[in-house]
């Protein structure tokens, strides 16, 4: 069984909520992410996600749009990415998920990449531009590997979507909490709960839900219905911006969750 | 409708536009079959845009050249200068009856954005125009006509500054107001039914030619020939000749040659990927990042192609070939001084290959050159590459 699932059933028994922070892989460098990856099991992450640069990150608002300039401009890719990841396994075994679009992992060749994906240790992908509809091929490479392969599900999602995500995903459902690019403004509560509500009448699946939570407060508020809080863009800004406040900033986040 | 032509095409959107993707769809399909709307997009076709668009035989030009036949289909005198207004008219009308308030589209040399904040004005909607900073000083007069039409002009600062991170923050734009806003996508390219759709829309084009050749020469042509950035002017020219026996080329910018890099010859210079949308051929690394591209020509400075084009060299169907940008230079001054039409740069590459093409053809032979567009756009930027100051 998939670390992931392992790691949602054990947190549920424990009425627990997943902790599940974003980074950009090598920004501002691939040494950094190995140093933060740890930091950040250590504030208590439960699973991590690493995003990997991409010269044209369609669904990223402007923080992690910038992310990927800096890194792409040292060199990263997603080669140099599963290295780092098949590095950090020696010294954790925290689940990671790698965050990437599809051209990379296309051009890398799907066999190839799911070969070297499970070889490095990454436990699963989310890829926002393969909606389940186009991601046969991917699903049967990642699933020959035990890579989970994570759908998204958005506000505007039709009943339809709802169950044709939820069937194809494994480790859980990403709700999308907004309309939008990543880092956007948050929409009240009570829209992404009666989302999940819906998405929950199809599904036993774990739902995480990302895009757009920054503050503790609002990641207090989507655990409350969630499985698991996917907070990116603030993460991403204060390891530029902020390096110092980044810890307390991450704790906070876990007590909240 | 069919969701890949062959390998190539597709849907690889985030998740949040599928439903838009979905429902664009189902409309798109329900106004085919729906006379009312034929009559409305005919009757402004006619009266709003000038259609038909003449078939005029280049005399000079022909003798000039020492060979074939030469026809020009004269998109460039439709209103708004390029065949662009085709499709930005017929989304127009399709997003009205949608019921959406705000139309948002990218725009290259401006010819797409200039199309679409008219269309905009004309049906009474809302108009936001994408467009790189490049882009922008480049084609600076028809920045201002976008603003003259209503349109609110937004400068993408980041990327390449071009055409494609126009589209990037135009289907941002659109995931975050996919509920009130359709994207007039301007060429046959994207999640389907872009590519689908777009050619429809463009489709007169073809139409059009057949019946004109038809009249003058009694016959169909023996080769069609037009440029390929997206590839909707030569989708929109092709599409009614794909069963007979005539030979067709799309020529592709091939700027600085292709050995230098500096080119968006993606047939020449590029490989198969997935970008904004479908997947198709595409100038990108190793490792499935996008590469620059350069062209003389904004409309053609793009790093993928439509996907029906990628099916139908991949069939054999089309030739594909490029011209560089001194080549394109050349052809503009050559139509210019023997014609008295100054074309588009986007099509100068278009008329760059008839130059090579037609001297080797015997007198008896019919070229038709999509002259998707004329070259006001263009006289300030050739200008500053001669030296010769203007204003």
């Amino acid at each position: 069984m998939n670390r992931i699932e392992n790691l949602f059933r054990e947190l549920r028994q424990r009425g627990r909520k997943a902790f599940i922070p974003y980074i950009m892989a090598g920004d501002p460098s691939l040494r950094r992410t190995r140093e933060l990856v740890l930091l950040l099991e250590g504030c208590g992450a439960d699973i991590i996600e690493l995003g990997v640069p991409f010269t044209d990150p369609l669904a990223d608002g402007p923080v992690i749009q910038r992310a990927a300039e800096r890194a792409l401009r040292r060199g990263v890719t997603l080669r140099k990415v599963l290295q780092t990841v098949a590095g950090l396994r020696k010294k954790t075994s925290v689940p990671i998920v790698l965050m990437t679009y599809f051209n990379p992992v296309f051009r890398y060749g799907l066999e190839a990449f799911a070969d070297d994906a499970f070889g490095a240790g990454v436990d699963g992908l989310i890829v926002p531009d393969l909606p389940p509809d186009e991601a046969r091929d991917l699903i049967r490479v990642a699933r020959r590997k035990g890579i989970a392969t994570i759908f998204l599900l958005a506000p505007t999602s039709t009943e339809e979507r709802i169950r044709l995500v939820s069937r194809a995903t494994t480790g859980f459902v990403y709700y999308v909490s907004l309309t939008g690019i990543t880092g956007a403004e948050l929409p009240p509560d009570s829209e992404i709960v009666r989302m999940i509500k819906r998405i929950r009448a199809v599904t036993e699946k774990p739902i995480a839900v990302g895009f757009g939570v920054k503050r503790p407060e609002e990641a207090k508020a989507v655990a409350e219905a969630a499985d698991g809080v996917v907070v990116g863009s603030s993460i991403v800004r204060m390891i530029n911006e902020d390096a110092e406040g980044l810890q307390r900033y991450l704790r906070s986040l876990r007590r909240a969750i | 409708m069919k969701r890949y032509f062959g390998i190539y095409g597709g849907r690889y959107v985030p998740e949040t536009l599928i439903p838009a993707l979905e429902e664009l769809e189902a409309a798109f399909r329900e106004v085919l079959k729906e006379r009312s709307f034929r009559e409305e997009f005919d009757s402004l076709l006619r009266d709003y845009v000038g259609r038909p668009t003449p078939l005029y035989h280049a005399r000079r030009l022909s003798t000039h050249l020492g060979g074939a036949k030469i026809y020009l289909k004269r998109e460039d005198l439709t209103h708004t200068g390029a065949h662009k207004i085709n499709n930005a008219l017929g989304q127009a009308l399709l997003a009205k009856r949608m019921g959406k308030k705000r139309l948002i589209a990218e725009t290259g040399a401006g010819q797409h954005g200039v199309a679409t904040a008219t269309g905009a004005a004309l049906v009474g909607l809302e108009c936001e125009i994408y467009m790189g900073s490049e882009d922008m000083e480049r084609q600076a007069l028809n920045v201002f006509r976008m603003r003259l039409l209503g349109a609110e002009v937004t400068e993408v600062p980041i990327g390449s500054r071009t055409l494609k991170d126009a589209i990037n923050e135009s289907l941002r734009d659109w995931t975050t107001n996919v509920r009130t806003t359709h994207y007039v996508l301007g060429t046959v390219f994207g999640p389907h039914p872009y590519p689908t759709m777009v050619r429809e829309f463009q489709s007169v084009i073809g139409k059009e030619t057949r019946r004109q050749i038809l009249r003058a020469e009694g016959r169909l042509p023996d080769y069609l020939v037009a440029c390929v950035g997206g590839g909707s002017n030569a989708m929109g020219l092709f599409h009614s000749f794909l069963k007979d026996d005539v030979e067709m080329v799309g020529v592709e910018a091939g700027g600085k040659g292709i050995e230098s890099g500096l080119h968006a010859a993606r047939f020449a210079g590029g490989s198969v990927g997935v970008f904004q949308g479908c997947k198709s051929y595409l100038l990108q690394d190793d490792d499935g990042n996008i590469l620059g591209t350069h062209s003389v020509s904004a409309g053609l400075d793009y790093a993928s192609v439509g996907p029906e084009h990628a099916f139908l060299r991949e069939a054999g169907r089309v030739r594909y070939t490029y011209a560089t940008d001194d080549e394109a230079l050349e052809a503009f001054e050559t139509l210019s001084r023997t014609e008295g039409i100054i074309p588009a740069l986007e099509s100068a590459h278009a008329l760059a290959e008839v130059m090579k093409l037609a001297p080797g053809l015997p007198g008896d032979r019919i070229i038709v050159v999509n002259l998707s567009g004329r070259g006001d756009k263009d006289v300030e930027h050739v200008a500053r590459i001669k030296g010769v100051r203007i204003g």
